[in-house]
């Protein structure tokens, strides 16, 4: 579910103090979505979710608009740089070319080695086979979940899941387009194809 | 021209004789308390200060005023009485002024006083060895941005408005006595932003946070983020510059709190400092020895 504030033309403390209320009253891992209309509100809504250990990510859509977004994660950490623009994409179930099983072991090792990580993605897109890693049987599901909750976006290909008949067996994050996908990559500071 | 554009002071000083030099200083601002009484005494206080900081006493003054026709005069008669007290209290001459019809109220003084040429206080010029004294507690932008949410208690607030309509007359008076180096006002950048007008090159404030004195209450309201735009502009300015020792959310923002009307820094010698701050301590508004000047370290503030 979507939290949404609008503090397009209100002053600080005005968005922070909406935010934080707003944040008491929601589930784990909902994310709390804050319109404002200039960069000082967005540090300062950046502080909130520091202080209070959730993850965020701010996104400039032009010169008077802000989207900061705020996700009440079960799992407080403290500064994470999750809001670096970088992105995680899995394209097959298995990590680098030759053994199956290897590259399989391979894969779940990465996974949860990103889960340690001090600067985390910001998002991870899973498809082709990738699709796998997201859904029923798949072995990197704790560590996913780990992700989820510290805030990385977890993004799996909807056309690949449809393939693979997995639609129905998608047990973190979202489902997403190619449109979708072409767009973040094209965002991204980063991408990291392991 | 003896200060002027080149340097951080919020006043032009100009030698007239050997003996004299005129400080000149106008401030203006939007009301930030509802009562218009009040409001003028704090305009007024928040624009006298500058002479303070300066060294210098005041002479005349001119009223500045922005105030919508269509608004009830007896607001404008109120504002203006409670700035023609301040400037009674501080000893100058109200001769007029300049008012525009315009959508919003603002309200202030153009102000001239005297200070012997020799006598000036710049903002910067503190000794290593010095310590720093803060004649007012901080917090004042916190309480009022937690009164403008309503979360704010009486006590607080009337402590905040007793704060900002108080002149640095006093404190200006007592601190002439003694070997002070350098003094400033604390206003818009906050606490932080104004020790670092102080810091000269090959120099290092250390600032004992313990000491800092505060409105009861606004750490709290810091604590609930009931911060301002502006604090954050003043982080970002005092960005590399600053290092802090120890992670304190609340105290970093109070640091960091612009404040209207504040108190003085006074930079004065290690050996004058108690004795200044005893003698500061007789006014009602009690004063800290809050921060020291060592040989550089790197930062331009260390806050311990």
């Amino acid at each position: 579910m979507l939290n949404k504030i609008n503090a397009i033309g209100e002053n600080c403390p005005i968005p922070v103090i909406n935010a934080k209320n707003a944040l008491k009253d929601m589930e784990v891992n909902q994310t709390l979505c804050i319109l404002v209309d200039n960069l000082i509100a967005t540090e300062n809504l950046s502080k909130l979710a520091g202080e209070l250990g959730y993850a965020y990510f701010v996104d400039r859509i032009d010169e008077n608009q802000y989207e900061v977004r705020i996700i009440k994660s079960s799992i407080l950490f403290k500064n994470s740089k999750t809001h670096e623009n970088s992105i995680v994409v899995i394209s097959s179930d298995v990590m680098g070319e030759g053994d199956k099983e290897l590259g399989k072991a391979l894969l779940k090792g990465f996974i949860y080695a990103l889960a340690e990580l001090e600067n985390l993605p910001r998002i991870i897109i899973f498809y082709n086979s990738g699709a796998y890693i997201t859904t029923e049987k798949s072995q990197s599901l704790d560590d996913l979940k780990l992700l989820f909750e510290k805030g990385v976006e977890i993004l799996t290909c909807g056309a690949c899941l449809n393939f693979y008949d997995l639609t129905d067996k998608l047990v973190v994050g979202e489902v997403t387009n190619m449109y979708s996908i072409a767009e973040k990559l094209s965002k991204a500071e980063k991408v990291i194809k392991p | 021209m003896l200060i002027g554009y080149e340097s951080s002071d919020d006043a032009s000083v100009y030698k007239l004789t050997d003996d004299i030099a005129i400080v000149n200083t106008l401030d203006f601002f939007s009301p930030i308390v509802e009562e218009p009484y009040l409001f003028g005494k704090i305009a007024a206080a928040n624009a006298l200060s500058d002479v303070y900081a300066m060294g210098g006493e005041v002479k005349t003054a001119l009223n500045i005023v922005s105030f919508p026709e269509k608004l009830n005069p007896e607001i404008l008669k109120e504002i203006l009485r409670g700035g023609a007290e301040k400037v009674q209290e501080a000893g100058g001459v109200l001769s007029g002024g300049h008012s525009v019809n315009d959508e919003s109220i603002k309200y202030g003084l153009s102000v001239t006083g005297i200070v012997h040429p020799n006598k000036i206080l710049a903002n910067n010029g503190c000794k290593v060895g010095d310590k720093v004294i803060l004649t007012k507690p901080l917090g004042v932008g916190i309480v009022m941005s937690a009164k403008r949410m309503n979360v704010v208690d009486l006590e607080e607030y009337n402590e905040a408005v007793y704060l900002m309509q108080a002149l640095n007359k006093y404190a200006a008076e007592k601190m002439l006595k003694y070997d002070v180096s350098a003094c400033t006002d604390v206003t818009g950048f906050g606490f932080l932003g104004h020790l670092y007008e102080m810091v000269s090159k090959n120099q290092t404030i250390v600032v004992d946070s313990k000491n800092v004195p505060f409105i009861k209450g606004s750490y709290e309201h810091a604590k609930e983020f009931y911060i301002t735009g502006l604090g954050q502009k003043n982080r970002n300015f005092l960005k590399g510059k600053v290092m802090f020792e120890s992670k304190d959310f609340a105290m970093e923002e109070i640091l960091f709190d612009p404040q209207t009307s504040g108190g003085l820094l006074i930079a004065v010698s290690e050996r004058h400092a108690d004795t200044l701050l005893q003698d500061l301590n007789e006014l009602d508004i009690k004063s800290k020895i809050v921060a020291e000047v060592i040989k550089s370290k790197g930062y331009d503030i260390i806050v311990k």
